[in-house]
């Protein structure tokens, strides 16, 4: 059932739109929050599990350090201040996929507070940069629950017939980052929304504390918007786009609510405090739990854990160790990697920073870093609605797949081939070009032979060309790529027709 | 040894025996295991018997006394292990039927020092449902009797411990104290038992009732044995955040330079809060008498007040259930234990149905109160606030430790009552605790030691308890106290308090 709405140019002219985002990260760190477990994705079910994330009797949850760093590192990475004394809470209620039926979380005393960041925002009519500081009000720390599958023809629980639980994810640590109230946005509020996320990201990815891939749930993210009519001093109320896992959902949620709460107000209707699901295929949200359906989570401090007192010496080094701020950081790579004024707008403007950065570190050069990050993997990205960072290829993987390039063992046209297998998720470039067979066909030897046989399968062509007409050896190359399966490099086969034809190729340089 | 001698035998003496290889292991644990089979029927002290396990256990320590390999601290003494407790694949329950035929996948850190130190774990020792109580009566499984009048309760929670220990079916007994559960129990039977300070003995494998309370803690018929077990057992765990890292010798130690050198130069505090018309007139005589012999003894007594304990008890029924209310959340049908409902019903419904079927009754209402308290609106009033009370209770204490090394009081305000008398009375039954919850609250080391009984009347002669209670970490005052006050009974007395209980062999009182 879709709801009215109003024309987003229209809702302008009367509302003024207030954001808010929680963002919910999860942590990189090799074992979970309170018990040893592996945290790597993907594993067969239960199988990264222990009585601590399982919330066996007894199980007691002791916290990672690493994890502790972590938040810290994003508290002051976020111009947070850092509390002397900050406490887990339990959070309680009951669902299959928490163990204790309580989650560790943070409530009244959180970790880090009243920060802010600089998301660099492009007007779209007057194509100039601009800057919004969206203030942070706090970040604190949480397990991750487990993950439900409810066995049934669509899905979802009310059909399911049964639910499959997997606790692999259960108490992997999660670090919430919640903003102040975003005003006076007007028109830019879902590009603003999308470029905070986006800088966020980027931040979270410099830190090197997240994958922050959000086609994996390792970024999920809250909208909250509401809208007041223009010049009121008091906010409208505000509804909750929970899980809104893209960039791109994340502009089209702050719209459609907008959209969607101008129709409703201009209809002389109240907007519920509510919590709503965005869906992807439309781009629309529908309503969840209101505020009055809410439970009542009982927070109270967790007795098992002590008050996490941060050691100020401790917090001035990881203060020291941070990486630049972005802007800074984008000045100082922007230097490093040589790329023009427009280059580097373009890279920005993708998103594609810290992966250039990050496919870099892995060994490539910065040009062949972009021309993968901008072209292929960029076209991808759109065909698939998502951005590049979203895309399941690591950095990593990118750097191979170059490098390979460059050293002759792949084609563009075949590297391109180990990206759509990569993307398919038929695992790492090496594998791929195993599986599919995709190594470029060597020189004299067997490329040598499928030239011979292409060459005597036309003698008519072989005639035109020694005749001239150079334009011909097109078929002879064609004929060979297909002998090959694609797997030959176009210029060599080129070449080698002319070197046995005897005859001087023009258009070599 | 006669089989009969070794179930009467100290446990330091057994070890000692054993290590020398004047008796064997699998010797000491056939007399008890023989000992159970005549006398549980009577006294229903034991959940599960693990008679095969207990014989392997016994002759692993025969056979590591053959070999000439180092035995530990307690090699071969049997024990039994209160059923709240985790043991690796053995049956533990918390005396609910919500556990029933669940067997944990691992050892809480208290079993796992246990078999480090060669004690022989017979089986797991009845008690109320999840620790809540105080006289077994809340058993789901059956009530225990009290070794010293069958009609009559042993206490609680840990009450089929301390009447293992006082029947002589196990010469050690592990319990664990939230309010009382060790100290009440052991006054009631006539034996000594221990609450180490909060943090002492590692939760690790403990299920959890009220985390901020709960301690492990040994049992036994004499101080010297109570002080070697609590050795065994204390110590720091990393799986246990709220473990003091510190180990803690030198307890056997202090017991035995209070038997050798009194008590002169130590001033003892007598609690003026817990004396007064509302304690039980024989109870007081008693108490009475043996502060006189700590007089004796050549400690300076004094009368102190406590004065914020008045509130104890108001505080510990809001502080523990609360946090039971969400420890015992987990306990929903969806992962082990019991589970009712079909497989047609919601995970909602098959969750409410298993709680309603699997918690008796003072769990069912002590999750009522708790899950009150924390709920929006009352948190403030109700459990904020008993926080508050709590810290003024531990500044009570502090306050009196600047100039006492101890104090003392009765540990319970009455002896054994008939089975049945309170069960329907919850308040009447809460008011057992009376005594014991301040130390609780305040996280301080109290035992409890036998020092006279009753005289017989209208009702058999019952053994009467002094709480002994130390500052915070100063467990080893508390056990000089204990051991003068052993010493000197055992020259009048010639012997243990215990020595005059029924025998109950020939399967009759
Ligand atoms: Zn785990």
């Amino acid at each position: 059932m879709t709801e009215p709405v109003v024309d987003y140019a229209e809702v302008l002219t009367r509302y003024e739109p207030v954001l808010g985002l929680e963002v919910h990260v999860e942590l990189a760190t090799a074992s979970k929050m309170f018990c040893g477990c592996a945290t790597e994705f993907g594993a067969a079910p239960n199988t990264q599990t222990c009585p601590v994330c399982l919330g066996l009797p007894g199980a007691l949850p002791v916290s990672n350090d690493t994890a502790l760093a972590s938040i810290v590192r994003i508290g002051l990475a976020l111009n947070c201040t850092i509390a002397a004394d900050s406490r887990f809470a339990r959070k309680n209620y009951f669902y299959p996929d928490m163990p204790k039926d309580f989650q560790i979380s943070q409530y009244d005393e959180p970790l880090c507070t009243d920060g802010w960041l600089d998301v660099p925002v492009v007007d779209p009519e007057s194509q100039t940069d601009g800057v919004i500081r969206v203030g942070i009000e706090r970040v604190h720390m949480e397990e991750d629950t487990g993950k439900l599958t409810h066995a049934g023809s669509t899905g979802r629980i009310h059909d399911a017939g049964y639910s499959l639980v997997d606790y692999n994810r259960s108490g992997i640590p999660l670090v919430e980052i919640v903003t102040r109230p975003i005003t006076a946005t007007g028109a830019l509020a879902p590009q603003v929304a999308r470029a905070y996320v986006t800088q966020l990201r980027d931040l979270l990815r410099a830190l090197a504390v997240s994958d922050v891939r959000m086609e994996q749930g390792s970024l999920r993210c809250d909208v909250n918007v509401s809208l007041a009519p223009i010049g009121a001093t008091a906010w409208g109320t505000r509804t909750e786009t929970k899980n809104v896992n893209s960039l791109r959902s994340v502009e089209r949620a702050v719209r459609y609510e907008m959209s969607r709460q101008a129709a409703r107000l201009d209809a002389g209707q109240s907007i519920v405090q509510e919590t709503r699901h965005f869906h992807e295929a439309d781009g629309t949200t529908s309503a969840g739990r209101s505020k009055e359906q809410a439970e009542d989570y009982r927070y109270f401090p967790e007795p098992d854990l002590v008050p996490i007192q941060p050691d100020p010496a401790w917090v001035a080094r990881l203060r020291e160790d941070l990486p630049a701020a972005p802007h800074l950081r984008r000045e100082q790579l922007h230097a490093e990697w040589g790329f023009t004024a427009a280059e580097m707008r373009d890279v920005v403007n993708a998103g594609a920073v810290e992966l250039i950065a990050a496919t870099v570190a892995a060994g490539t050069t910065p040009a062949g870093a972009r021309k993968w990050w901008l072209g292929e993997l960029a076209r991808r990205a759109t065909q698939l609605g998502v951005s590049a960072a979203d895309l399941p290829i690591t950095p990593a993987a990118v750097a191979r797949i170059e490098q390979l390039v460059d050293a002759g063992t792949l084609t563009d046209t075949l590297a391109r081939q180990v990206i759509e297998g990569v993307l398919a998720g038929e695992g790492e470039p090496d594998a791929v070009i195993a599986a599919r067979d995709l190594q470029v066909v060597g020189g004299d030897g067997e490329l040598g032979v499928a030239v011979d046989a292409a060459l005597a399968a036309e003698p008519e062509v072989v005639e035109r060309i020694r005749a001239g007409k150079h334009a011909a050896v097109g078929v002879i190359v064609g004929a060979v790529m297909k002998q090959t399966r694609g797997r030959a490099d176009a210029a060599r086969v080129r070449a080698l027709v002319f070197e046995r034809l005897g005859v001087v190729d023009e258009a070599a340089g | 040894m006669s089989p009969q001698a070794i179930t009467r035998a100290e446990a330091l003496t057994l070890a000692a025996q054993i290590a020398a290889g004047e008796l064997s292991a699998r010797e000491v644990t056939e007399a008890h295991l023989a000992r159970i089979a005549e006398v549980d029927p009577l006294v229903g002290a034991f959940l599960h018997v693990d008679a095969d396990g207990a014989r392997a256990q016994a002759d692993a320590v025969d056979a590591q006394r053959a070999a000439g390999e180092p035995l530990g601290p307690l090699a071969g003494v049997p024990l039994a292990l209160k059923d709240v407790l985790v043991q690796r694949g053995i049956p533990t329950t918390c005396g609910s039927r919500i556990l029933e035929g669940w067997r944990p996948p691992y050892d809480a850190t208290v079993v796992t020092r246990l078999r480090a130190a060669g004690v022989v774990i017979l089986g797991k020792a009845n008690c109320d449902e999840f620790a809540m109580g105080s006289s077994t009566e809340n058993s789901a499984y059956h009530p225990t009797r009290n070794p010293w009048a069958l009609d009559r309760v042993p206490g609680g929670s840990s009450g089929g411990s301390a009447a293992a220990v006082a029947a002589h079916l196990a010469p050690l007994a592990i319990g664990t104290d939230t309010g009382g559960s060790i100290r009440q129990p052991a006054a009631l039977t006539g034996i000594v038992g221990a609450k180490p300070t909060y943090g002492g003995v590692s939760r690790y494998g403990l299920v959890a009732f009220a985390s901020s309370l709960d301690q492990a803690g040994p049992m036994a018929r004499t101080v010297a044995d109570t002080a070697a077990l609590h050795e065994v057992i204390a110590g720091h765990d990393p799986r246990d955040a709220t473990s003091i890292p510190q180990q803690w010798p030198g307890l056997r130690a202090a017991a035995e330079a209070g038997a050798a050198e009194g008590l002169t130069g130590m001033r003892i505090g007598v609690i003026a809060e817990h004396d007064g018309p509302g304690w039980d007139a024989q109870v007081r005589a008693v108490t009475a008498d043996a502060i006189d012999r700590l007089q004796h003894l050549g400690a300076e007594v004094v009368t102190v007040s406590v004065p914020h304990v008045v509130h104890a008890l108001a505080a510990y029924y809001l502080i523990a259930p609360s946090e039971a209310s969400s420890n015992l959340a987990r306990f929903d049908g969806m992962r082990y234990g019991l589970r009712v409902g079909g497989d047609d019903d919601s995970v909602a419904a098959v969750m409410s149905a298993t709680r309603a079927a699997g918690f008796g009754p003072e769990v069912k209402r002590r999750i009522m109160l708790g899950t009150f308290a924390l709920s929006t609106g009352y948190y403030e009033a109700y459990y904020r606030s008993a926080q508050q009370v709590r810290r003024l209770i531990a500044d009570d204490f502090a306050a009196a430790f600047t100039h006492c090394d101890a104090l003392v009081g009765p540990t319970s305000p009455l002896p054994a009552f008939p089975l049945g008398e309170r069960i329907d009375d919850p308040l009447a039954m809460y008011l057992a605790d009376l005594a014991t919850l301040p130390a609780s609250l305040a996280g301080l080391p109290a035992m409890s030691v036998p020092i006279g009984l009753t005289p017989a009347g209208a009702a058999p002669a019952l053994p009467v308890g002094l709480q002994i209670i130390a500052a915070a970490t100063a467990d080893a005052t508390m056990y000089r106290v204990a051991g003068a006050l052993a010493a000197d009974q055992q020259q009048q007395w010639g012997g243990l308090l215990l020595d005059r209980a029924p025998s109950l062999s020939g399967g009759r009182p």
